[in-house]
């Protein structure tokens, strides 16, 4: 077994990649999954993963070099592997190896955006599978949110990224931003794009959306995976909705924006700029608005959705970070039935990001016992 | 997102602005295509293709004007008092001079001698900037002479987002806004949202991040700061870049900020240097940032000459690449 560690793809705009720190030293075994080496992008920056167990034979990447998607960062293989065939296969990745041509009309993966209702919808699908899973991002994201977590779980599934109405591309109206106008929408969107049911995963409000969905269109919802999710305790950070809709610029933005993250550095100035240009669209800070409204409610919501798991019907795997700033991680430890819970540490709010490897590892693992 | 130039991101932003407000109306010199000359109706779209396809859907909101600034830039300014919303073109900033009693004695100060009872929201768009061989009488940054002026904003985009989102703001805006476009990046390209949005007038925005020097510019000369920071990285200098993007208001918090951060500012400027945008930002930071300077404001501008219209002698007149560089390195030995 030898395995090239390569450039990953994360987001579609993403044509090369910053090399930061290795992680893991030759000659280190790793477990799968283990991140080996940092990388940043002009967006974002995180950690590649060794797709499976072995040895590091080779660092081939340099920390601060700038790398096209897919270009080799290292070499796993196992401790015996003779040094002459980790060589070889090194130079003949780096023989064969042509950038892939990012030319966004053309290959590669493009949202696409369907009229439902007076809402035009833009979402990204991945994966192939049989069954269908949804990921609805929360409040003031977007479908890059999933920017981590698509691809890995589009292996298992296909997989619909959507920006929900008043976010990202989709229309920017929510009427009073209830979970009742997105349960709405969503119900038919599923019936445009053909789905029938699937495996929901929500994000905070998107979590709450999903709960909604449950209870409105049950036929519709397979499983449900909540992450850091609203609605299902009394509790939300309130300073935080209305502080991010309130904030004109990027001072005020800022500090917002950090209480999303454990490790606050990971609130980039392009990703801070990237939130004030969504912001500034025509329309959404009505919508922020709304929502902040609805969501600062979190008991008022919490009463209407969370009987939706009371029955145990609807099979639910629930994550958090244990040190979300947003959305107490008590909510979590206070579901009666903890068989599905999973609280991870030094993570934050936005735990699909933070955690990335260990989020998609749960809800792959998740997916399986339902099969 | 779509990709777009500057002339396609200003050309969508009157679009999206004359669909939504019956009250927006556009002026100027040949916009349509010459008073008189049916057949010809926007064979170019302007001089330099900004108003194609607006005419077909617009009609008569579009006013091919006679070639008389002070009438028209009068008459947009007038109209804009009684509730109506202008963007008259002034096809060369150079071109200033013939009307420039209706900007400075009227529209800047309408607001204000009125009490507060009238408000005046013209937009004047202009073409700044050398480098197309077009002589002395058409290739001038005048800039600062606008900003000089209390009661009027000044605007001054460097790509085309920023083109869209402040041309957006500029039109929605209750006072008069000069709009300044370099002459020579319209064909540049960017990212630009299909919906409409607006950027706020005086938010700089940093389009580089380093710790060692700060370049502030704005317009045409964003792009020279950049080319000679990437220049430089290759020698371990890393600069942080500053749009200015609005000239007035000015965001000079931003500035000080990453003089803070890095001891040292060169101000880059096409502007001839005396009592130029640069002056000003120099100025402001020597006064307010002065404990943060590890050494004197490096400044790199025109020379204080008219722009020549030779080919060669324009090019060593527009600062280049090198020149900001070279006094990034000079700012750093002090």
């Amino acid at each position: 077994m030898t395995k090239a560690i390569t450039m990953p793809k994360w987001g579609l705009s993403m044509k090369e990649g910053l090399v930061g720190d290795w992680l893991v030293a030759e000659g280190a075994e790793v477990a799968a999954g283990t991140e080996v080496v940092l990388v940043e992008t002009e967006k974002i920056a995180g950690g590649v993963e060794a797709a499976e167990a072995g040895t590091l034979r080779r660092a081939v990447a340099a920390t601060g070099d700038t790398l096209p998607v897919g270009a080799l960062l290292g070499v796993l293989a196992g401790a015996d592997t003779p040094d002459a065939e980790v060589d070889a296969f090194v130079t003949e990745f780096q023989a064969n190896f042509v950038p892939e041509e990012t030319d966004a009309e053309e290959g590669g993966d493009q949202t696409e955006t369907i009229q439902v209702g007076e809402f035009s919808v833009n979402y990204l699908r991945q994966g192939s599978g049989a069954r269908t899973a949804v990921l609805l991002h929360g409040f003031g994201g977007d479908l890059n949110n999933w920017l981590f977590n698509q691809a890995a779980l589009a292996e298992h599934r296909t997989v619909i990224a959507l920006d929900l109405p008043g976010h990202g591309l989709t229309t920017k109206k929510v009427a009073n931003g209830n979970l009742l106008c997105m349960v709405h929408v969503l119900q038919n969107l599923m019936e445009r794009l053909d789905v029938a049911q699937a495996d929901w995963v929500g994000h905070s409000m998107g979590g709450a959306i999903a709960m909604q969905l449950a209870l409105t269109r049950p036929d519709l919802v397979r499983s449900l995976t909540l992450l850091a999710s609203a609605g299902l305790g009394p509790e939300i950070n309130a300073d935080y909705l209305q502080g991010f809709a309130a904030s004109r610029n990027r001072r005020e933005l800022r500090p917002h924006v950090r209480q999303l993250f454990a490790d606050p550095s990971l609130v980039t100035r392009q990703l801070v700029a990237d939130l004030l240009k969504y912001k500034r669209l025509d329309g959404v800070q009505e919508c922020l608005e709304a929502l902040a409204y609805q969501l600062s409610d979190a008991a008022g919501q919490a009463d209407a959705v969370r009987p939706v798991l009371d029955s145990g019907a609807i099979p639910t795997l629930v994550i958090w970070g244990a040190d979300d700033r947003i959305i107490p991680a008590s909510h979590a430890r206070a579901l009666p039935n903890q068989d599905n819970v999973h609280i991870l540490d030094n993570t934050g709010h936005m735990v699909q990001m933070e955690r990335a490897p260990d989020v998609n590892r749960l809800i792959t693992a998740f997916w399986t016992t339902q099969a | 997102m779509a990709q777009q130039t500057i002339r396609q991101a200003i050309n969508q932003a009157f679009h999206q602005e004359m669909e939504r407000d019956s009250t927006v109306i556009l002026m100027g010199e040949d916009i349509i295509g010459g008073t008189g000359s049916p057949g010809e109706e926007e064979a170019w779209g302007g001089a330099m293709g900004i108003y194609k396809g607006l005419y077909r859907e617009y009609g008569d909101r579009l006013l091919d004007t006679p070639l008389s600034e002070a009438a028209f830039v009068g008459a947009a300014i007038g109209a804009a008092t009684c509730g109506m919303r202008p963007v008259a073109e002034l096809m060369f900033i150079d071109f200033l001079g013939v009307c420039f009693d209706q900007i400075f004695n009227q529209a800047a100060k309408f607001r204000y001698m009125f009490g507060g009872k009238a408000q005046t929201p013209v937009v004047i768009r202009t073409m700044y900037g050398a480098g197309l061989s077009a002589a002395a009488q058409h290739s001038q940054t005048l800039t600062s002479v606008f900003t000089h002026v209390p009661g009027i904003k000044v605007v001054c985009p460097s790509n085309p987002y920023d083109a869209k989102g402040l041309m957006i703001e500029a039109i929605r805006d209750n006072d008069p806004v000069i709009y300044c476009e370099h002459k020579k990046i319209y064909d540049t390209i960017g990212d630009v949202p299909g919906e409409m949005y607006r950027i706020p007038f005086g938010e700089a925005e940093i389009r580089r991040d380093g710790d060692d020097v700060t370049i502030a510019t704005y317009g045409m000369m964003v792009h020279r700061a950049l080319e000679a920071a990437d220049n430089l990285a290759a020698d371990g200098i890393e600069c942080e870049v500053v749009d200015l993007r609005t000239l007035s208001p000015l965001d000079t918090d931003t500035v000080l900020e990453s003089v803070e951060n890095t001891g040292h500012l060169v101000v880059v400027d096409e502007a001839p240097p005396r009592c130029s945008v640069a002056a000003d930002v120099a100025a402001q930071v020597a006064r307010d940032g002065f404990r943060d300077l590890k050494a004197p404001v490096g400044m790199v501008t025109a020379p204080h000459t008219p722009v020549p219209f030779s080919p060669e002698l324009e090019k060593h007149f527009v600062p280049s690449a090198d020149k900001i560089a070279a006094c990034v390195r000079d700012t750093l030995d002090d």
